[in-house]
């Protein structure tokens, strides 16, 4: 009888838990929802999302530039990864002897473990200089700092869920190039990335949600000013950065227009993920 | 006649472990040798250092010559790539690639740099229709392989390996995955193909071998214990252990 109701009690105990973990989500998104309403009725959701102004001494909260300095940072990010990450998946999965695989699996694995702050110490005191130099002027805060240094952290996810989906693709299809005359590097290009494709798609997706949400390495590196992302030699501001940097000494308006600009970034994050997740799980 | 492939002193390890001993055979031109034995005989591995399939797995190594129209397959100089494409090969499990039928089937010359020499729809025809897969699949050829029934994706795995022309075909248990119908048609497909093509097959099956096959091979144990017109061998065996195995009494 103990032994059962033990059983039933874990079951309970467990089920609550899992009940929690959705619970918070769901009152997290309703916080932010609920304190972004303020600047919502005031200013309007067009005003915030298409205004290019971001002036709190004016109350004037258009979160435009820092949308568009979130999207071009992530987006020269994955294009400075994407060769990086998918030929070290290549390499691990398919040319690596089993020796050298255990050892920059597990190394490109700990990159994921280095806390932000770290990343930006070093694009702070090593990247920015570089690039201060490169283009002459200011110091080095930029868009481009910003790109290299979160290229560098959705490194490890994308190398490593691509690494898996090359292996995941039937040993079957290598064998039937191979015994057809294809070379070792014609199978990967003709058969198993387009076999691996989806899993590749997926462990982008991810990594773009990772690097859009990335805040700290940002706010150090990027410049934070509210500007238009230009010239990737220019400082710019992300959303995550425009919250980190400003919500210490906001009120009234301005703090609720902080967390409607969180509110934006919960929900572009959670669209990508989702859309991730989904690709991740239909791949073949 | 020279044999199209002859296997000398043939040994093969995987690590330390022997998988074929001292393997000497000769495939004749334009036959049906059958390869057959019990499960972990080596009669797979033999098919495999045909082509120097094994070549893929690590931790294996090879003693003795496969010769190709007298050539020493194993040679440092000799091109792999050469090698399979005179010597393809059919899988035990349908490995169409999760690509269109057209393109399964060109995928070989592709490969090969070959599609100048011809175009590829007449590749593709002659191919399917070598086949005989053509009456089915030729209207949908942008059709996805995998959405073939079993015994069509065997063939267009056969169509894809005829594509590149080759001169040997060798098949790894072929029919294992089929129904007896799909089997069937294999087997007819094959004695057609014997005219231009020389073909070694291993099979599980010894009515199968029997049925198809010109010269049969029996190995035990990684030895290649009796080699003979497959009449001979299914009615007069000389070794008592082919006797045994082929009355059914092990195996």
């Amino acid at each position: 009888m103990s032994r059962y109701f033990v059983d039933r009690v874990s079951r309970r105990v467990v089920y609550i838990f899992g009940v929690v973990a959705f619970l918070i989500l769901v009152f997290i998104a309703i916080f932010i929802l609920k304190e972004s309403l303020p600047a919502l009725k005031e200013l309007g959701i067009v005003n915030i999302l298409f205004g290019a102004k971001w002036y709190p001494s004016k109350d004037t909260f258009g979160i435009l530039t820092m949308l568009a300095g979130s999207v071009v940072t992530t987006l020269l990010a994955l294009a400075i990864a994407m060769p990086l990450a998918l030929g070290c998946a290549i390499f691990l999965a398919e040319v690596a002897p089993p020796h050298i695989r255990n050892i920059v699996r597990p190394a490109v694995e700990l990159l994921v473990g280095i806390p932000s702050v770290v990343y930006g110490l070093v694009g702070m005191l090593i990247l920015c200089p570089v690039i201060a130099r490169l283009s002459g002027t200011g110091s080095g805060s930029s868009v481009l700092a910003a790109a290299v240094v979160l290229a560098i952290m959705v490194l490890p996810t994308i190398t490593s869920i691509s690494e898996d989906s090359l292996r995941a693709v039937p040993a079957r299809y290598k064998e039937g190039a191979f015994a057809l005359g294809a070379t070792h590097w014609q199978t990967i290009h003709h058969v198993l990335l387009p076999a691996a494709r989806r899993g590749i798609t997926a462990a982008v997706i991810l990594g773009t949600g990772k690097a859009i949400g990335e805040t700290m390495a940002m706010v150090m590196v990027i410049g934070n000013s509210p500007i238009f992302p230009a010239s990737i030699f220019r400082p710019a501001r992300t959303l995550t950065g425009n919250i980190a940097v400003e919500m210490a000494s906001a009120t009234g308006i301005h703090e609720s227009a902080l967390f409607t600009t969180g509110l934006v970034l919960f929900i572009l994050v959670l669209l990508i993920n989702s859309i991730g997740l989904l690709a991740y799980r239909r791949r073949a | 006649m020279d044999p199209k492939i002859q296997t000398k002193e043939l040994g093969f390890y995987y690590g330390k472990v022997q998988a074929l001993r001292k393997v000497t055979l000769d495939v004749k031109e334009h036959q049906i040798t059958a390869l057959i034995g019990p499960s972990g005989c080596g009669k797979s591995t033999f098919l495999r250092t045909l082509n120097r399939m094994n070549d893929i797995i690590p931790n294996t190594h090879l003693e003795g010559e496969v010769l190709l129209d007298g050539l020493n397959i194993y040679e440092p100089e000799i091109d792999v790539v050469e090698v399979r494409k005179r010597v393809g090969m059919v899988f035990q499990q349908p490995n169409p690639f999760p690509k269109s039928i057209f393109e399964n089937v060109i995928f070989g010359p592709r490969m090969l740099g070959l599609n100048h020499l011809t175009s590829l729809d007449e590749v593709v025809e002659r191919s399917l229709k070598a086949a005989a897969l053509w009456d089915e699949v030729k209207d949908n050829l942008g059709k996805s392989g995998l959405a073939l029934s079993g015994g069509q994706q065997q063939r267009l795995c056969l169509a894809r390996v005829l594509a590149v022309e080759p001169e040997v075909i060798l098949m790894d248990e072929p029919c294992s995955a089929l129904d007896p119908l799909a089997t069937l048609k294999i087997e007819e497909l094959m004695q057609e193909l014997k005219q231009s093509y020389t073909i070694v097959i291993v099979t599980h099956n010894m009515q199968q071998a029997a049925r198809v096959s010109d010269w049969t091979g029996f190995f035990l144990l990684g030895e290649l214990v009796e080699y003979n017109k497959t009449s001979e061998i299914f009615s007069r065996p000389k070794d008592k252990r082919t006797e045994d195995y082929i009355t059914g009494r092990f195996g």
